[in-house]
């Protein structure tokens, strides 16, 4: 009831102030007038009474002052007044506002967009029940890596681990559909019949796999997105249960997922079908390739540390009932981590330093705004201390500074957000392609706040120090105004800020630096062949028709000759397995039994047509390439890549020696040639053993392979009629991923790049900011010295001296900054240095460069005030004193 | 004598504004007028004090405010005591009462 009246009464006073003043006047005016009739009454005279009543009361506008002060709404009008106060301010001043609101807007702008991302990507929790529960499964590489798991493993940790309440081998899965719309290959998954429980997710229609349905010539059944639902079947409700064609093969329908069902492990998937690997195979059957990713959701009750050590026990003790292959024998232990943790592994380091470099813009913002806010409040002294003399209180002058940094914080903080919602688009133009969540990163509720808050403490942060020491001044000293009045030690806190800023602007500089050298590094590295005019798109074979492996061949033979024949390409050729195409397959290789030979192992497997070595221009070190020679019944014959060679051979011959590769069953293959060594998965990984064999001799024909043009010019230009070649040959087949390898290159290196453009463009932005920063201080300086440097010249001090006096003071705070930025860089180097390649993150020549362009941009930012000084007329100057 | 009126104790200026309105509705003056008069001109009221007082205890709900016509036929806000005015005189008074013998008791004692 009360707090009703306190609220109506305070809000009508506010929105009627006048109505609310006129109403105390007459109420402080009655009490007046009775006062004096009772005096009269008492038998004073009426001009006794007035100034008894006078004396008594004293001044009417006093006493209403004090009755409307005491409501609350005083307080709100107070910081109105303020506000209204500061913004005129700031509108008096455009440069300083536009500058100081600018600034701010990058800064917090930055700063937000880069936390948008951080926190879709690291913090929020995967769209799941009980995320936390989910654990991602790998086997361990020599290396220390994660490794894909064998099928096999997959087994035995499937029988033997109590730990999981579900765990489901996935791999990725391109069927073809054809049906009444025209044909499409679509991205899906094969998965274990526990995928979408350990998941935690249920199909909205329909039922979820079975383990029945996950057994080796197990039923077609899939279950669909609700994308694909509405996409290709206008969501009609009896899709389920109906069959349809993929691949050629009919599958039935089982199940439609729900439309907020984001699959983290492959985003871009839209149906799922049983793995149906056999449960019984031999030792080089495709159930022991490294090719399947691994998803458990653990017990409840159970962390992750108990089931790690429960399945590395499994690992550390082989039974004779799981007997394993050389390749996966587990010695490495095995990698157990939370599904977010194994998402982010690659992209977290990157992150976490751009949202490091983001925060130092924001920091460089900050101190700018802060310097800007300090030369503010020595122009604004003779104003201050007439607030001062006429009772406004330190206390009510702070309040109002700090009002009017907020104000320029809020403006600035406004203006940010536009900026961060044009900053997250283009992160999420920029983010590499396997940048997990990238669909999260927006502006949500949680990154408003973050930006408010932000706002807020640097509103407070910036103003504070500014407000003191503005409010600080003796009002005497401050109206007689003139440069006697500035307090000492205040150049000394604007040089600082200075120091500061350029320390700050150095470590950016010198990280961007790094990582731009790391990325030259990179793209030092030999790939293995020619990447120019080189064209590749994946061309797949459908239909019933290809299901005999010489018809399949003549497809792939006859679609080169026609490529051949576009205009412009100068050659064509198919590999199973791309370069730097994001894919990998791996076989084991056993060789003949010589005592010479270390051991067996895996190697990736390139079926290529002939002519592939030419296409690519991978060099031959030693015997013969393939050639058209190495027909289906040719004697078997591979090459090899000259590293994997070398240490399996040990100086000793390799050609003429004998391998099994894949079936364990197969034929012997001979090693005819030797080439180079060729970058399979990005440049900047190690060089993965690689066997070439005729695809034509391989043990199966591959239903997808990798056309490889190499063109006379411009390779894209050519994607067109190449589609158009292929087509003639067969109408029927989809062609997709077409890319040239410069491409691919530079995918390969997407999340460098990621890191590298945000570096360089925060970078860039610190190094303005402190150019500004210097500028501001030392022409501060000049203006508040003009008296100092009238009396210097007119003392015989040259113009040259005058120049060299600001030059001097600009470059020691330059040199400050550097001094303490080369400490900070060091330091935060080591937060890069996983992001380094090919470069130590201490590479002098990085330093030494970022050092001259920060003292060359710092002596352009001295040159304008420094000109300035050394124009100063002493006869001017002195009689405007 | 104006040397010794006395301003009104802290925290006692509700209790005594209630107190004189539960007599009948007042305005301003009157209130301070009756305060001095009732305390033999031991409390001075200060104007500032007591219609920043008046302003309070309106929005505390203890008070309703009322412009009316004297009978100098003059307009002045008129205040009266609401029903929760009075409950809370009653609660004053006590806690009031309950102070002053405990002061009047130590005051003996040391005596």
């Amino acid at each position: 009831m009360s707090l009703w009246r306190q609220l109506t009464r305070g809000i009508r006073a506010l929105t009627h102030p006048r109505a609310a003043d006129e109403e105390a006047d007459e109420e402080v005016r009655h009490y007046r007038a009775a006062a004096e009739d009772a005096s009269i009454a008492r038998g004073l005279s009426p001009a006794e009474a007035r100034r008894a009543a006078q004396l008594e009361i004293g001044s009417v506008m006093a006493v209403r002052e004090e009755v409307r002060s005491s409501g609350w709404e005083h307080m709100v009008a107070t910081a109105i007044g303020d506000i209204q106060y500061g913004a005129r301010h700031l509108r008096r001043s455009p440069g300083f506002a536009a500058v100081g609101i600018i600034t701010l807007a990058v800064g917090i702008g930055a700063t937000t967009a880069i936390f948008s991302a951080v926190d879709a990507i690291l913090f929020e929790p995967l769209p799941y029940p009980e995320p936390g529960r989910i654990a991602a499964i790998a086997d361990t590489g020599v290396d220390g890596e994660p490794l894909d798991v064998a099928f096999g493993t997959y087994r035995e940790l499937a029988q033997r681990s109590r730990a999981f309440e579900a765990m489901a081998p996935f791999k990725a899965w391109q069927p073809t559909i054809v049906g009444d719309a025209e044909p499409e290959r679509l991205s899906g998954e094969r998965v274990g019949a526990a995928f979408f429980r350990a998941l935690g997710v249920s199909p909205l229609l329909g039922r979820d796999f079975l383990p029945d349905d996950d057994r080796a010539d197990g039923p077609n059944v899939a279950i669909l997105s609700a994308r694909l639902w509405r996409r290709r079947f206008d969501a009609d409700r009896d899709i389920v249960g109906r069959h349809i064609r993929l691949d050629d093969s009919d599958y039935l329908v089982i199940g439609v997922m729900p439309h907020g069902f984001e699959n983290v492990l492959a985003p871009l998937a839209e149906l799922w079908a049983p793995l149906q690997y056999s449960t019984v195979f031999g030792p080089q059957s495709r159930e022991w390739g490294h090719h399947l990713r691994m998803v458990a959701r653990l017990e409840p009750h159970i962390g992750f540390g108990q089931a790690r050590r429960e399945l590395n026990q499994i690992a550390r003790t082989p039974t004779p009932e799981f007997a394993r292959v050389p390749w996966a024998l587990l010695s490495q232990g095995l990698t157990v981590t939370s599904l977010q943790a194994d998402l982010t592994r690659s992209i977290r380091p990157a992150l976490l330093a751009v949202f490091g470099a983001a925060l130092l813009v924001l920091a460089v913002a900050c101190v700018n705004v802060t310097n800007l806010l300090l030369a503010r409040g020595v122009q604004r002294r003779g104003e201050l201390a007439v607030r001062a003399a006429l009772g406004a209180g330190r206390a009510r002058l702070i309040r109002q500074l700090l009002t009017e940094s907020l104000l320029l914080a809020l403006i600035g903080g406004a203006l940010g957000m536009g900026i961060a919602e044009f900053g997250v688009r283009a992160i999420v133009a920029l983010s590499p392609p396997e940048l997990p969540r990238a669909a999260a990163i927006r502006l949500n509720p949680t990154v408003f706040a973050f930006g408010a808050i932000v706002t807020t403490l640097i509103g407070v942060g910036v103003g504070t120090m500014p407000a003191m020491r503005a409010s600080r001044h003796d009002v005497q000293a401050a109206m007689q105004g003139r440069s006697r009045g500035v307090a000492p030690g205040y150049q000394r806190t604007r040089g600082a800020l200075v120091v500061a800023e350029v320390a700050l602007a150095l470590v950016l500089l010198v990280s961007a630096g790094l990582l731009l050298k790391s990325i030259e590094r990179v793209f030092e590295v030999p790939v293995g062949f020619d990447a120019s005019h080189l064209l590749t798109m994946e061309v797949q074979e459908s239909g019933q028709r290809f299901q005999s492996d010489s018809v399949s061949y003549r497809f792939y033979l006859d679609s080169i000759d026609a490529v051949r024949a576009v205009p412009g390409v100068a050659d064509a050729a198919f590999t199973a397995l791309l370069p730097l195409g994001g894919d990998t397959g791996t076989f084991g290789v056993h060789f003949e039994r010589d005592p010479g030979i270390k051991e067996d192992g895996a190697a990736l497997r390139y079926a290529v047509t002939p002519g592939y070595f030419d296409v690519m221009r991978i060099p031959l070190r030693r015997g013969r390439l393939l050639d058209a020679h190495d027909g289906p019944n040719a004697p078997r014959a591979v090459v090899m890549n000259e590293s994997f060679a070398a240490r399996t051979f040990a100086g000793r011959d390799a050609i003429g020696q004998r391998l099994r590769f894949g079936p364990e069953d197969g034929d012997w293959y001979t090693v005819v040639g030797i080439v180079g060594d060729v970058k399979q998965s990005s440049l900047d990984l190690g060089q993965p053993d690689a066997i070439y064999v005729p695809a034509v001799q391989w043990h199966w024909v591959d239903h997808l392979m990798s056309l490889v043009v190499r063109a006379h010019g411009d390779a894209a230009a050519l994607t067109p009629a190449i589609r158009r070649a292929i087509w003639s040959v067969d109408k029927d087949q989809p062609i997709v991923r077409i890319a040239t390898m410069e491409a691919l290159l530079d995918r390969s290196v997407a999340d460098r790049h990621f890191a590298l453009v945000l570096f360089e463009t925060f970078g860039l932005t610190a190094l303005i900011l402190a150019a500004v920063g210097i500028y501001g201080v030392l022409s501060g300086s000049v203006t508040e010295r003009m008296r100092e440097i009238g009396v210097r010249s007119a003392l015989g001090a040259s113009p040259r001296d005058i120049v060299g006096l600001v030059v001097r003071e600009g470059m020691m705070l330059t040199g400050l900054g550097v001094a303490i930025g080369l400490l900070g860089a060091v330091a935060a180097s080591r937060a890069i240095a996983t992001l380094l390649f090919g470069v130590s993150r201490l590479d002098p020549t990085t330093y030494s460069t970022v050092v001259v362009l920060l003292l060359g941009v710092a002596a352009i930012a001295c040159s304008a005030p420094a000109w300035r000084a050394g124009r100063v007329d002493p006869s001017v100057t002195l009689r405007a004193e | 004598m104006d040397e010794l009126k006395t301003d009104v104790i802290q925290g006692t200026l509700d209790l005594l504004i209630l107190k004189t309105l539960s007599l009948e509705p007042m305005h301003g003056f009157g209130i301070a007028r009756r305060v001095e008069q009732i305390s033999r001109g031991v409390f001075k009221v200060n104007p500032g004090s007591l219609l920043t007082a008046l302003q309070r205890l309106d929005r505390a709900g203890w008070l309703d405010a009322e412009w009316r016509e004297t009978d100098k036929s003059r307009r002045a806000k008129y205040y009266a005591l609401t029903r929760a005015g009075r409950k809370q005189l009653e609660i004053e008074t006590a806690e009031w009462t309950r102070r002053a013998s405990a002061i009047a008791r130590l005051l003996k004692a040391e005596a």
